[in-house]
């Protein structure tokens, strides 16, 4: 078990799921359980997207193609 | 029982309580015999006193010089008794103040009934005796009446207060759910859910550390702040239980009126949004007890913002939207994202969500 | 919160929203399988964003809605017994049985409790040997895995007085139920991201290619869904059939192993009823024998339970998206929250409750 910080809230959660994580990375929580470590890089890789994507469609660099599972 | 530590709330007891020969609180005592006797003087008038109370009559012969007055009453039954930040005594003393300042009106004069359950530790009435007292000093009522009565062990929860309030409206004060108007801006006091939150973090199944404290306070000397800014206040509303949401629809239904408010524009402390996330509330429904709305001509709407940010209780303030001449009596709110939804009247008490 | 804001930023929301608009040439019809994502569509709004091409459906998505009317009036037999100490999430409580719900035993006098998380039952067991303590085992495959640590952990205490009323059930055959059925209209999904984060994405991948529709795990703030919805609509508009990933920042293709190993060394799946919808093959998920004690149903004789649904009641059309909950006769009339018809109009993540609450429509 650890703790967990929701914005200030701290709760113990069981970590049992996610072994390799150290204080400071972020976790999802579902009903007392870290079900995974946030992948940071993804999330960062992500939120870039957003700040790429304007009206235009012509300058979408997003290609969903990488991340598909059927080939 | 339960004792008062285990809501992590330490009152230091700065008077011993005055009874020490019962630990607990006996039927007896409200039998209206000595033990009756006993409980009224040593705990409740000498905390209470006052010119009024000091009398020991059935009831309070109070001075009747003013054209209005403002009269309500309430009921606390909140569990736990203690929690951080405060307690039921002061709740309902606040409580009481705050509708009587809901209502335009000097809070002047309360009462308190109290129903006891059998086996409560003297202590434990004591601590919340003094915590009224205090409350009543801050927000210069005086308690001036009151009645105790003690039920049998498991037919009550430990303590309920029932209070009722007097207060005077000076001329020229107008506030009426009804008055709302087209154009109204809609104000906050501060940040929402606080005092929900603080009661959920020591329910039994849902205790989580944290330093969210009630933020349980009287408001009429904001109130009192506002109008000195304006009198072009329309409405005012505590938001209590049911949380903003409840008290907006009820004004828009009184009122026949509709209303729109902006999330990004509401006022909320994250730690409260963290947990409202962890338990699956809407903040919007968690209730506040040191807050209020204030729907404001739109010409003097900035004007009061300022008053009260200029207030302690007030420095949070914030518009969070207007009355509109559209859908009314229904509450819409712009969410973050820019879609729109109806913020509808409570069903029930909130459930946390499972997934 | 980190992590959590960033997805609820207008900006990217009307730009994805945006690509929608730009991106769409016909009609087609979504479904998300998550009462989660639901929840958020409807109280964000998010709907109002969309080209009027887009039919967004709500797929059977919420545990609390598909839990069979006779699960839910064993659950109330047991909580009614005088040695039960019968635990809960806090949605199933007022979910209505044929007659009452929990919430009603509980208000006459049965001792019923509402928990956060598996394990706090089974402190209460600890705390309470002279009591049997119930756990409401419901969810999808998000939740088996603490519920089964739950089951794991009594076991290894040796607590004798600790059980699960289980009733879980499984995304994968729930979509192939609806989308081999004769009236299918989805054509594309999105699914549910933290089952995938248990469960991977892999399972998915046979049946986007065997009915041809394309599967985008996603998160659940406004800017997932959106960016989910993009991502389904550029496949359905280039022709393509992928599942696709984006949920990155929490889900893998192959989920989460240890928990996997948890839930497959105390569950095994098994034919499972869902409330409104009947009988699916291999939808749920079962103590296995060496976990036996730890099942309510052995433990309580609760008798025959003749479950009564209303007539009224359409939550299995809802439930395959067939139709909106707004389209209900009963809708908002004599299925309110107050007093609910069936489970949609209860539970926080039900359609119904969600288009009451935030659509008035």
């Amino acid at each position: 078990m650890g703790t967990v910080d929701f914005s200030g809230i701290r709760k113990s959660v069981c970590l049992d799921w996610v072994p390799d994580v150290k204080i400071g990375e972020y976790v999802i929580v579902h009903v007392g359980f870290a079900i995974s470590k946030v992948d940071e890089e993804e999330a960062q890789e992500t939120l870039k997207l957003f700040e790429q994507i304007s009206g235009s469609l012509d300058e979408l660099k997003y290609d969903g193609s990488e991340k598909s599972g059927l080939r | 029982m339960e004792s008062h530590t285990k809501a992590g709330v330490k009152i230091e007891l700065s008077c011993p309580v005055p009874i020490s020969d019962y630990k607990n609180v006996l039927l007896a005592h409200g039998g209206g015999g000595r033990l009756s006797h006993q409980i009224i003087q040593k705990i409740f008038v000498s905390q209470f006193h006052n010119e009024f109370l000091d009398q020991t009559h059935d009831g309070a012969i109070l001075p009747a010089n003013r054209s209005r007055l403002a009269f309500t009453t309430d009921s606390y039954v909140v569990n736990p008794i203690f929690f951080p930040g405060g307690d039921i005594g002061m709740l309902a003393v606040n409580g009481t103040v705050n509708d009587l300042a809901m209502c335009g009106a000097t809070p002047l004069y309360l009462s308190a009934a109290f129903i006891i359950e059998e086996g409560l530790p003297m202590d434990d009435l004591w601590r919340v005796v003094l915590s009224m007292q205090e409350a009543a000093k801050r927000a210069g009522v005086m308690l001036v009446t009151g009645d105790t009565k003690v039920v049998d062990k498991g037919k009550g929860d430990k303590i309920f207060i029932t209070t009722a309030g007097i207060g005077a409206i000076e001329d020229g004060i107008d506030i009426n759910p009804k008055n709302a108007r087209f154009g109204d801006k809609i104000l906050v006091s501060g940040n929402i859910g606080v005092h929900g939150i603080a009661i959920m973090s020591v329910r039994e199944g849902l205790e989580f550390e944290t330093k969210i404290e009630s933020d349980c306070a009287p408001l009429n000397d904001l109130v009192q702040t506002m109008f000195k800014a304006s009198r072009q206040i329309h409405v005012l509303r505590d938001p209590t239980r049911g949380g903003i949401a409840s008290a907006l629809n009820e004004i828009a239904e009184s009122a026949n009126v509709g209303m729109m408010i902006h999330e990004d524009r509401i006022p909320i402390d994250e730690s409260v949004s963290g947990a409202c996330e962890i338990l699956g509330f809407d903040p919007l429904y968690v209730a506040n007890e040191g807050k209020l709305l204030a729907l404001v001509s739109s010409e003097d709407a900035e004007k009061v913002l300022a008053a009260m940010r200029s207030h302690p209780l007030g420095k949070d303030s914030a518009i969070i939207g207007e009355v509109t001449d559209e859908h009314p009596k229904t509450v819409f709110m712009k969410s973050r994202i820019g879609g729109s939804r109806v913020v509808d009247m409570l069903s029930g008490e909130q459930l946390p969500r499972i997934c | 919160m980190k992590y959590v804001d960033e997805y609820r930023s207008e900006s990217a929301a009307r730009r994805y929203a945006d690509i929608i608009h730009k991106t769409i040439t016909r009609s087609w019809t979504l479904m998300e399988i998550c009462g989660g994502q639901t929840h958020t569509i409807v109280k964000s709004g998010l709907e109002s964003l969309l080209p009027k091409e887009i039919s967004l459906v709500h797929g059977p998505g919420c545990p609390v809605c598909v839990t069979p009317l006779e699960m839910i009036d064993k659950a109330i037999a047991i909580a009614s017994q005088p040695e039960v100490i019968f635990t809960s999430f806090g949605d199933m409580m007022r979910v209505p049985g044929s007659h009452i719900d929990l919430l009603s035993v509980k208000a006459d006098g049965g001792s019923v409790r509402m928990v956060y998380s598996p394990l706090d039952a089974v402190k209460i067991a600890q705390q309470n040997p002279e009591k049997k303590v119930v756990f409401f085992a419901v969810g999808f495959e998000t939740t088996a895995p603490a519920n089964a640590m739950a089951v794991w952990q009594a076991k290894k205490l040796g607590l004798k007085n600790f059980s699960i009323l289980c009733s879980h059930v499984l995304v994968p055959p729930a979509m192939e139920a609806i989308l081999s059925s004769p009236e299918n209209q989805v054509q594309a999904f999105l699914a549910a991201g933290h089952v995938c984060t248990v469960m991977g994405f892999e399972e998915y991948i046979p049946i986007a290619k065997k009915y041809k529709v394309p599967i985008v795990v996603t998160g659940f703030e406004p800017v997932d869904i959106l960016q989910g919805i993009s991502m389904a609509v550029k496949q359905l508009e280039d022709g393509r059939v992928e599942v696709e990933n984006q949920y990155s920042r929490s889900v893998q293709r192959e989920g989460n192993q240890a928990a996997q190993k948890l839930l497959l060394e105390v569950f095994e799946t098994t034919d499972r009823a869902w409330r409104g919808i009947g009988e699916i093959p291999l939808s749920g998920y079962k103590l296995r024998a060496e976990y036996a004690e730890f099942d309510a149903e052995n433990i309580f004789d609760v008798g025959a339970v003749h479950a009564q649904e209303s007539s009224l009641c359409i939550a299995g059309i809802i439930l395959r998206g067939l139709k909106k909950p707004h389209e209900c006769s009963v809708f908002g009339t004599e299925c309110t929250p107050e007093h609910p018809v069936g489970a949609p109009m209860v539970s926080s993540e039900g359609a119904c409750a969600a288009y009451y609450h935030y659509r008035k429509v």
